[in-house]
């Protein structure tokens, strides 16, 4: 492995708060390993500005291992930044060259306002699931595991749709901000496991007003989002949701 | 010397045969009436396996939850990043796997530490927890014709792990986060996220609430209840580096143990034996490679010292396996801390590869060969992909490279058989407490323990606590609600007002360097005394030089870390006065004096089987030691082999 250094331009959004207007501000970072990941890079800028007096800027970020979903940024225009299937925690700053500039930009979407510099609010997320995205089994009444078999094909389709990480890639990546890749990876999971059809019908028109109601934008049909996902949902999940959709408009009763 | 309480710590154990013991206490257990249950309310700080498992069960029983967690949502709880799986007695591969073979490992793979009873319960519950978690629609994997998978995991010889891929834990906790954003929805559960707990509410000694700040104001709360439960996970990350996430903090646990309640075997922490190595100086945690991949891989160094040749190129004949060289039995699937420790007398030996010298190989050739890239791929995919980002480097084609690392901690809050503290009204679950692990975890046991806790006994414990107390309401501008924020409140304005020129960060990379130096994987007396003195030393260096920029009211992630740093600067000490008390070799805890010829570790049953429980007397001051006597008359100890 190479062990070069880099010297790099940052371009990052500052922004006190909600109520405040944010701004560009530019700063140099020289000595940039190529083996550090990015965030790791936003702690060397960050030592550096504390050090110089200056406010370090505000990310989310926890496990740092692309799984939990709280890291976000928009990296050059491109959520999560140029690599596929990888989230900001796992990018690697091997993938930049000598003297590059990097543009580094909150999620932009109305329905996740900025809270500060890099952080914005997921909350909508939670409340789409709250609507709907659960199977309502208290604990305590749940049959023998193996009770309903479940072939692996299936298991696998919904296994897939479960890897989502909630990160928001997805509605950041899109020009309607639209949520719903999110949406239809949930919906897919519970509509495709036995477990999951009592609630089919409800399910997915509970969770598609809530998606609504927050503000979210329309599907623009340009797989933006599944190509900014770093859990490689696929969008054949939001045709699913389209049916499933249809399906309960049909049969709802209430 | 260190201080020793006369009176013996009681864990509650109810009396009666092992196997029975839960079933008898359910039984005698206070119910509350259906239509009371709406009357109380509960506290759970996390939202992991064990405090969003807690949280909905209790929520669907009818009590008014609050929950709480510092991520922006409940979902990002670090339980999400468990990879490899988790255990239940099942028996469904029906290889002979039963409760009690259950109950025996964790005790024996726990190097008897642990407390029978609760083990026993835990083994029981394991099979509720899997049919739970497949109707709430958990993707477990499943054989071609349906029915469950299962895979083997290390200290066991039965195949008892159930699985999702590489992401088990992720799929776990959302089962539980969905459960938990049911509760939300209907109204039961109020949700408060991005609060951090500064403080735990005392009124006469019962645990009535806690003190939270509003990580997107900075403002300070105070929230009330009938009971508090305490679901915050492990310390780790007291050495810095860890494989767990940044945010994980002892603050939760930190701030209950200054109230009164007592600190067990905080000594006991997992190293866990593959993860990425160490790359540089900048670098800010660690990432795992899940135990399940020795089921496939094979452990290896060169057998020469000086051999520099690309590991493909190394022939089988100068390869040393030495986990199947040294334990036959149990090969690559030895238990956590001994193939830890085995990888660390190699590289201390000079057989370590990479740069460093502080790696070994994790080799799937054979697997591939044997099965294919696609069935390796499958299992493992996800995993591989990590690696791969990480390093640059293909492990389909080349070994990977590992190291061990700290990755769980089994000490944590002291708890008696009902998960309450020796403060009444304050519960614990999950890895927050001591209680089911000894001094070692087996691999898959604690998404098992943590789900347990939450889904299978703390709905039911919390009853018997309810049922018997009375209660008055709290205002949540009662007199101590009011002390604790202004005691919250001094905190942060000292840490404000510091203004020195040193990063939170750079204290907290020393502080880690202390604890893995003198009291990680080997440890000695006189590294945990100069431990001691190093961590007096950098404490008050922080207190004088620390540089936290901004407000207090505002997000302010400087702020944040002060406070976790300053915590982890006090309980640093503790871990190491607990080893220092501990004269023996057991599980994680490697004392070098007390190891046998062959390098292994050397209990003493005969003066140390119980549970250290330390009590607060102040900052710096030798904590008063409690303990609890462990006995086991079901699984009667014997030198831990896995020959
Ligand atoms: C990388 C990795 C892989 C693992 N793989 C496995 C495995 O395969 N099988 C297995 O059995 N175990 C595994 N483990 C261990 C297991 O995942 C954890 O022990 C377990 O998930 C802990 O669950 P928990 O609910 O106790 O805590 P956590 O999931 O850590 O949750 C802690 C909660 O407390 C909250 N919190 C913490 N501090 C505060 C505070 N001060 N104020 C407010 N809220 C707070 C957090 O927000 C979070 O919601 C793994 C662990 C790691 C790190
Ligand atoms: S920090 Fe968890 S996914 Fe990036």
């Amino acid at each position: 492995m190479s062990d070069e250094t880099l010297n790099l331009t940052l371009r990052v959004w500052r922004q006190d708060n909600s109520d405040s207007e944010g701004e560009f501000r530019d700063y140099k970072l020289s000595g940039v390993s190529t083996h550090m990941s990015f965030l790791e890079m936003l702690d060397v800028l960050n030592e550096q500005l504390i050090e110089a007096g200056e406010m370090p800027v505000a990310f989310d970020h926890d496990c740092r291992e692309g799984i939990c979903g709280m890291c976000s940024l928009m990296i050059n225009g491109q959520a999560h930044g140029p690599d596929n299937a990888t989230t900001t925690c796992q990018l690697h700053m091997r993938r930049f060259q000598d003297g590059d500039t990097i543009v580094i930009e909150p999620w932009r979407a109305a329905a996740f306002p900025v809270l500060r510099d890099l952080v914005v609010d997921r909350s909508a997320f939670d409340r789409i699931i709250q609507s709907g995205g659960y199977v309502s089994t208290n604990t305590g009444n749940a049959p023998d595991g193996n009770a309903i078999p479940i072939p692996g094909k299936v298991q696998e389709v919904a296994m897939d749709a479960a890897a989502c990480i909630g990160c928001g890639a997805c509605v950041a990546a899109c020009k309607n901000a639209s949520a719903m890749l999110f949406v239809s990876a949930k919906v897919s999971q519970l509509a495709v496991l036995p477990q999951g059809h009592a609630e089919r019908t409800g399910r997915v028109l509970n969770m598609v007003a809530q998606m609504d109601e927050e503000g979210f934008g329309h599907c623009t049909n340009t797989s933006e989002c599944e190509a900014a996902c770093p859990a490689e949902i696929s969008v054949s999940n939001i045709a699913r949701l389209n049916r499933e959709y249809v399906r309960a408009t049909l049969v709802n009763r209430d | 010397m260190v201080r020793v309480a006369s009176e013996i710590l009681n864990g509650r154990v109810p009396e009666g045969p092992v196997d029975q013991i839960w079933d008898k206490h359910r039984f005698n257990m206070k119910l509350v009436n259906p239509a009371n249950k709406r009357k109380f309310s509960v506290i759970v700080v996390g939202t992991g396996l064990a405090g969003g498992a807690a949280a909905a069960s209790m929520a669907e029983l009818g009590y008014h939850v609050k929950s709480f967690c510092y991520q922006d949502s409940p979902r990002r709880a670090h339980s999400i990043a468990a990879q490899g799986g988790i255990n239940a007695a099942k028996n469904y591969p029906n290889d002979g796997d039963s409760i009690w073979r259950l109950f025996y490992d964790t005790v024996k793979g726990g190097d008897y530490r642990a407390r029978e009873a609760n083990v026993y319960r835990l083994a029981q519950i394991s099979n509720n927890i899997i049919d739970q978690c497949v109707s709430q629609g958990v993707p477990f994997a499943r054989e071609y014709g349906g029915t469950l998978a299962n895979r083997s995991f290390g200290g066991a010889q039965v195949s008892r792990t159930f699985y999702c891929r590489g992401q088990t834990g992720q799929q776990l906790l959302l089962g539980a986060y969905q459960a938990l954003m049911r509760q939300v929805g209907l109204g039961k559960v109020e949700m408060f996220a991005r609060r951090e707990m500064l403080d735990l509410i005392t009124i006469d000694g019962v645990a009535r609430g806690i003190v939270v700040r509003n990580l997107s104001t900075g403002k300070l709360e105070a929230h009330t209840a009938d009971a508090v439960v305490l679901c915050t996970g492990g310390y780790g990350n007291v050495y810095y580096l860890s494989t767990n996430a940044k945010g994980c903090n002892v603050t939760a646990a930190w701030r209950c143990h200054k109230k009164g309640a007592y600190f067990a075997n905080p000594c006991y922490t997992q190293i866990h034996p593959t993860c990425i190595p160490v790359s540089g100086d900048y670098q800010s945690k660690l990432t795992l490679m899940s135990e399940s991949l020795r089921n496939d891989g094979r452990v290896w160094v060169p057998k020469n010292a000086d051999d520099s040749r690309r590991p493909s190129d190394i022939p089988e004949e100068d390869r040393d396996y030495y986990l199947e060289r040294r334990y036959p039995s149990f090969g690559n699937l030895v238990p956590r801390d001994v193939a830890s420790r085995a990888a660390k007398e190699r590289c201390d030996a000079g057989f370590g590869v990479n740069d460093s010298g502080l790696a070994v190989y994790l080799d799937f050739r054979d697997a591939i060969n044997r099965d294919g890239e696609d069935t390796i791929r499958k299992k493992y995919g996800n995993l591989f992909h990590m690696y791969h980002k990480i390093t640059a480097e293909d492990p389909y084609q080349v070994p990977m490279k590992i190291f061990p690392a700290v990755h769980y901690t089994m000490g944590g809050l002291w708890v008696d058989y009902q998960l309450m503290s020796n403060v009444p009204g304050l519960f614990v679950c999950g890895e927050a407490n001591f209680s089911d692990h000894g001094a070692n975890r087996l691999g898959a046991s604690a998404l098992m323990q943590g789900l347990s806790d939450g889904y299978f006994v703390i709905p039911y414990t919390i009853g018997d606590h309810l049922a018997r107390t009375k209660f008055e309401h709290i205002p949540e501008d009662h007199p101590e609600c009011l002390a604790a924020i202004q005691n919250a409140q001094s905190r942060i304005d000292q840490l404000m007002s510091v203004q020195g020129r040193r990063t939170v960060d750079s204290f907290h990379r020393e502080l880690g360097l202390i604890m893995w130096d003198h009291c990680g994987m080997a440890r000695n007396k006189t590294g945990l005394e100069t431990a001691i003195s190093q961590i007096r030393d950098l404490r008050e260096e922080f207190w004088k030089d620390v540089r936290v920029l901004g407000e207090g009211e505002s997000l302010n992630q400087s702020l944040e870390k002060a406070g976790r740093v300053a915590d982890f600067l006090e309980f640093g000490e503790i871990m190491c006065v607990d080893a220092l008390n501990r004269e023996e070799s057991c599980g994680g805890h490697f004392r070098e004096e007390h190891q046998t010829e062959d390098g292994e570790a050397k209990r003493n049953d005969e003066d140390y089987s119980y549970v250290a429980a330390w009590e607060f007397d102040g900052v710096g001051e030798e904590p008063t030691l409690h303990k609890e006597p462990l006995t086991f008359p079901n699984v009667p100890p014997t030198t831990r082999s896995y020959k």
